[in-house]
């Protein structure tokens, strides 16, 4: 074994990559339970894309036989339902674990210099993991896949001039149809799954470049001992794989039980308009997308107001665009001389709680049908959210902030 | 591009709330998948009464007749009535444009009824037919109004003179003892064979059938389930222990 080792090591470095990025890559020893979704989101993408093979070996991509296809593999393939359900609630528990991973790195300042790459990675992946979920949801035909995918691709409709050819050039039709299906389906299994990889590689290896951040938000690679190893880091493996597998466990047995009791979540995850097939000539009662989705749809139906002669939902596209491009600049907004919310000051501290009640609050309004006071909740909500960072350059350099220690508090 | 926009604009529409479900009172029904004779009575009824116009064309009669512990003759026997084979999907030989012209749309497939609408639905709409002179069939539902479906179970259950009560849960009176709103129907414009509690209890059966058809799985699902979870808890203590292991070094 050790003489194949270095066999394959004389030609290729293996022992160096491992010893980089797991045997000797030192993370810091105080991480919480917040850095467990990382690995886990790992540990979806892992379970997505095997899932995702064995469905594509029964699934068939046609308008005429899609839907049925996902019935046969419902009831006739064997373990079809089980493929099924996995890969439709791995869906939605992606999504948990990527707010939850990206929302730990708003509390420590996981964005901040040195780590301003990996955040835009990150961010990147949350864009191709949108446009993955989104096409990924019109595959089984059913009427809120097609009738989501239209309201989607309409949007892109309402910017001036090169709207309506827009999204006619990304339906490949005059309406959501057995085109756009097919393409949605190679770009699903094919093109975006391996954008995504890409982005995952990259964005893990500029996070072992500068190293990982921590509840403290402490450089440990200031504190080093005599051997150049920080004082407060340990190696990633064994320490952090076997403390990732408790983790492993827990998300299991929440996952599990949504798979094997709730597949549906009650509609959230499977909405109920889809089990009957697509009809191009029925729209459903009340079109609403995914629950991942609806915080940027609240937001996106927030605006009511016609301006500059260019109509409200041409402005409605705008803001949801600009909810999610504002994230990118994230790390030149934080002014702070801490990272970690624990040494700044309350303003911060409020306003990261603002920001989170306020998208949870939107994400619940884009699932239920909208009245004029809920309208005017999100329009609140809405303008809470972008406050949170147009607002940050000032109050991040304003608070008084408490003083950080030399080393890591555990 | 006026195509567009305009199909632009009805797509949106509802997406916008102007267009919400109306949400009708129901009769709440709990389904009973390991109740396999009242499954059984569900595919007898729904076979004999549903299967001439409805389809349940992602289902097979093999996976019913195993499922519910029906014999694959005696199935053969009583319960095809269109020739096809056990192994073959349950179709029906309805031509599906000659049947939008009879009924203003085809009648759907029901294999997933019960997961579009939900158990509830289904039982309250079974039990929702009542007379009424101005509709072409000359029935009308409370749960589906206007419904284009004739009330084909009007040989068991009769045909309600007046719109059936559901979604009225049944009390009992404290003074009188009388219980009030057992029965949903008060007076019938045509007799049935079924009293009004055969009758329900019948609907409970096929609703309870046609909650199978939309999940047939589901025992089986829940069954693995809990081994499933019994195995991932048995995982953490030995996660647990290693982790604690590894981890009593590290200050």
């Amino acid at each position: 074994m050790q003489k194949l080792v270095s066999w394959i090591d004389e030609r290729l470095p293996i022992v160096d990559a491992w010893n980089k990025h797991v045997g000797k890559y030192y993370a810091p020893k105080n991480f919480n339970m917040w850095y467990f979704f990382g690995s886990l989101a790992m540990l979806v993408l892992v379970n997505q894309l095997i899932t995702g093979i064995w469905l594509t070996m029964s699934y068939n991509p046609s308008a005429e036989g899609a839907f049925a296809s996902v019935e046969y593999i419902m009831r006739d393939v064997e373990w079809g339902w089980l493929l099924r359900y996995l890969h439709s609630t791995g869906a939605s528990a992606f999504f948990v674990v990527v707010y939850l991973h990206m929302f730990r790195g708003l509390m420590y300042g996981s964005y901040q210099k040195p780590r301003e790459l990996i955040w835009i990675f990150g961010m990147l992946i949350y864009l191709v993991l949108m446009a993955e979920a989104f096409m990924g949801y019109l595959l089984p035909w059913g009427q809120m896949s097609y009738w989501g995918a239209q309201v989607i691709v309409n949007l892109f409709g309402a910017i001036p001039v090169i709207g309506d050819d827009l999204s006619l050039w990304i339906r490949g039709d005059y309406l959501i149809s057995g085109i756009t299906l097919n393409r949605f389906f190679a770009l699903h299994v094919v093109a975006l799954p391996i954008v995504l990889l890409g982005l995952v590689v990259l964005h893990i290896l500029a996070l072992h470049e500068v190293g990982s951040n921590n509840p403290d938000g402490i450089d440990i690679k200031k504190n080093k001992d005599e051997n150049g190893i920080p004082k407060d880091g340990i190696p990633f493996h064994p320490y952090y794989t076997v403390h990732d597998l408790l983790g492993v466990g827990v998300f299991f047995f929440i996952f599990f039980i949504v798979v094997f009791f709730f597949p549906e979540m009650g509609g959230l995850f499977l909405e109920k308009p889809n089990f009957e097939p697509a009809n191009a000539l029925k729209t459903p009662d009340h079109i609403a997308p995914v629950w991942y989705f609806t915080p940027f749809y609240a937001m996106l139906r927030a605006v009511t107001v016609d301006l500059f002669g260019l109509d409200a939902k041409f402005w409605g596209v705008v803001v949801m665009g600009a909810a999610i491009a504002i994230l990118f600049v994230l790390p030149w907004l934080d002014r702070s001389p801490v990272r970690s919310m624990r040494y700044k000051g309350w303003l911060s501290k409020i306003a990261l709680a603002i920001f989170a009640v306020s998208f949870v609050i939107l994400g619940y309004l884009g699932i239920v049908p909208a009245t004029e006071g809920r309208t005017m909740v999100a329009q609140i909500l809405t303008t809470l959210y972008f406050l949170y960072f147009i607002l940050m350059p000032f109050y991040t350099r304003m608070e008084k902030t408490k003083p950080v220690p030399e080393r890591v508090t555990g | 591009m006026r195509k567009l926009i305009f199909g632009l604009f009805i797509t949106i529409l509802p997406a916008l709330g102007l267009a919400a479900g109306s949400s009708v009172p129901l009769d709440t029904m709990e389904p009973d998948h390991a109740n396999k004779a009242s499954l059984q009575r569900g595919a007898a009824l729904f076979t004999n009464y549903c299967m001439g116009c409805h389809s349940a064309e992602f289902a097979r009669y093999k996976r019913v007749s195993d499922d519910l512990d029906i014999p694959a003759k005696l199935y053969e026997e009583n319960l095809i009535f269109t020739g096809a084979k056990i192994g073959e999907l349950m179709k029906v030989s309805m031509n599906k444009d000659q049947s939008a012209d009879w009924f203003g749309n085809p009648p759907p497939d029901l294999t997933l009824e019960s997961r579009l609408r939900g158990e509830s639905w289904v039982y309250s709409y079974l039990r929702g037919f009542y007379k009424d002179d101005s509709r072409p069939l000359g029935v009308n539902n409370v749960v589906f109004e206007n419904v284009g479906m004739p009330h084909v179970l009007v040989s068991l259950q009769g045909l309600c003179a007046v719109e059936p009560k559901i979604g009225h849960s049944a009390s009992v009176d404290p003074l009188s003892g009388n219980v009030n709103n057992a029965d949903a129907c008060p007076e019938y414009a045509i007799e049935g064979s079924m009293s009004s509690a055969e009758f329900d209890r019948a609907m409970y059966d096929l609703t309870n059938f046609l909650s199978y058809m939309g999940d047939p799985v589901k025992l089986e699902r829940e069954r693995l389930g809990i081994f499933v979870l019994i195995f991932v808890a048995i995982f953490f203590v030995f996660a647990y222990l290693l982790n604690r292991e590894y981890w009593k070094d590290v200050h």
